[in-house]
């Protein structure tokens, strides 16, 4: 975003069927193509990996990349949770309908169009009855300066995000308390989150924003270093352990676990050391857009 | 597909006693025939019908249990996207369908102890297929047919006809564990 932009404190429209079309695109494509860093990272892993098996899997998952980008099937039937992030401009007005309802639009017409699995329940803890439409997204609004509204999806299935783990630490456990939630969370995980993973951590907030760092954190493009030394040399000390866990993928075995480690951090209460484990799979199904 | 046939053993679903006896924890295996379709509703549903005393959709006797949710057949197309979903969620209903004769399951991930004793003390098998692999699962299947439970759209109970479908013994009568065989050979000190 230009400097010049910025400065601007014109109102800047926009529609919100553009919202809503811009979401049907990305649920498409999100699902159908893996983006190139997935890729690279899966490439590299196959590259590393020691176990014959396990580059053969990681062979398995580059030709069913291929084939769905192809035959426009999605990558896994489990087309998840949409998880959607707004990264809205202070000086962008919604014109045209409500911003939260063209979003929600989106996904229900984007996995409707694209015979996409629609996977959620109402009454989560009795009737689970099936929405049919995949909807509701979950949205994550946050106002950022500047006139334009940037739009990231990210598909979440169940088997990667059911192994969300969360803990407040003592402040005295510090880094190498971090670093052990961590690589417990990946082990106990196993072969369930689809390994070799994408690790997501939040550390510091309070309880709902350090899950949500972790969840924000897996957007970042793979293998991209948190800009911070110090939470750069977190992520490379928690990979290292991660991948002599000797999970492997699909936890079959070998010595690649996880394609990548992303922290983020911020402050905490005196008396607080929150840190949260969000994973994603091998298929990491996220991409963005900007109006 | 990456996995050599030369490495493979071919068997074909309905399962006998013989050619379960033959599988070990990581062999890779190649299979073809008919396999059902049941994951988290379904299995509820089958297991109260079994509690309730009442047949069950499909003769279980010798068959195979995927657990998967496809995606939508788009036009043109039998089936969308087949992979499998994390097996553990199935586990406390495991035990009474070997019971009543289901001879193996294909899934992801480990399985509970109890699973796994069972596994032995039935004779049966657990596979595992690729996760995340849905549109090159998608190759291997040949015929879909709607057996029950149809108001439970992506959870319904399926029989599929399927050619070729690569999967791996994850446990075998033996007491054989691949995720446990495997994660012994690569995991390095400090863990």
């Amino acid at each position: 975003m230009s400097n010049e932009v910025v400065q601007q404190s014109k109102i800047r429209e926009i529609q919100a069927i553009q919202v809503t079309q811009a979401i049907i695109h990305l649920c498409q494509q999100a699902n159908f193509s893996l983006g190139k860093d997935v890729l690279a990272a899966i490439q590299k892993a196959q590259a590393e990996e020691k176990s014959p098996l396990g580059r053969d899997i990681l062979g398995q998952l580059l030709e069913n990349a291929a084939l769905a980008d192809r035959e426009q099937l999605p990558l896994c039937q489990d087309c998840g949770v949409t998880v959607v992030f707004l990264e809205i401009g202070q000086n962008v007005h919604i014109n045209g309908g409500d911003l939260h309802s063209a979003v929600q639009e989106g996904v229900r017409q984007g996995y409707a169009k694209t015979y996409l699995r629609k996977s959620m329940v109402a009454k989560p803890f009795s009737d689970r009855i099936n929405t049919t439409d995949n909807t509701p997204a979950i949205i994550h609004t946050e106002i950022v300066p500047g006139d334009r509204l940037k739009i990231t999806i990210m598909c979440k299935g169940a088997g990667s995000e059911n192994m969300s783990r969360f803990a407040i630490l003592k402040p005295s456990e510090g880094r190498q308390g971090v670093v052990d939630f961590v690589v417990k969370a990946v082990d106990e995980a196993g072969a369930n989150p689809c390994p070799p993973l994408v690790v997501g951590v939040g550390i510091g907030g309070t309880a709902e924003m350090a899950m949500l760092l972790a969840k924000k954190s897996l957007i970042r493009p793979v293998g991209s270093p948190n800009l911070d030394p110090e939470v750069a040399g977190l992520e490379q000390e928690i990979l290292e352990r991660v991948n002599a866990l000797g999970v492997g993928t699909q936890g079959l075995g070998g010595s690649i676990t996880a394609l990548a480690v992303h922290a983020e951090a911020m402050p905490a209460h005196i008396g607080s050391l929150p840190v949260a484990v969000n994973l994603q799979c091998h298929s990491h199904r996220h991409r963005e857009a900007i109006i | 597909m990456t996995i050599e046939k030369t490495e493979t053993i071919n068997i074909t679903s309905p399962l006998d006693i013989e050619t379960v006896e033959k599988l070990h924890a990581g062999d890779r295996v190649l299979l073809s025939g008919v396999i059902y379709v049941a994951r988290d509703a379904a299995h509820k549903r089958l297991v109260h019908a079994l509690d309730q005393g009442e047949e069950l959709p499909f003769d279980p006797k010798g068959q195979t249990l995927y657990y998967m949710g496809p995606s939508p057949a788009p036009p043109g197309r039998k089936i969308g996207s087949v992979g499998p979903t994390t097996s553990t969620r199935m586990d406390s209903y495991t035990p009474r369908l070997l019971a009543a004769g289901v001879r193996a399951m294909i899934g992801k991930g480990s399985r509970s102890a109890e699973v796994r004793e069972s596994i032995k003390e039935y004779k049966a098998v657990y596979f595992v297929a690729t996760g995340g692999a849905g549109a090159l699962l998608h190759r291997t299947i040949k015929n879909v047919e709607p057996v029950a439970y149809e108001d439970l759209g992506a959870e319904a109970v399926l029989r599929l006809l399927v050619e070729d479908f690569p999967l791996i013994v994850a446990n075998d009568i033996y007491g054989g564990d691949v995720f446990e065989q495997g994660r012994a050979e690569y995991r390095r000190g400090g863990n």
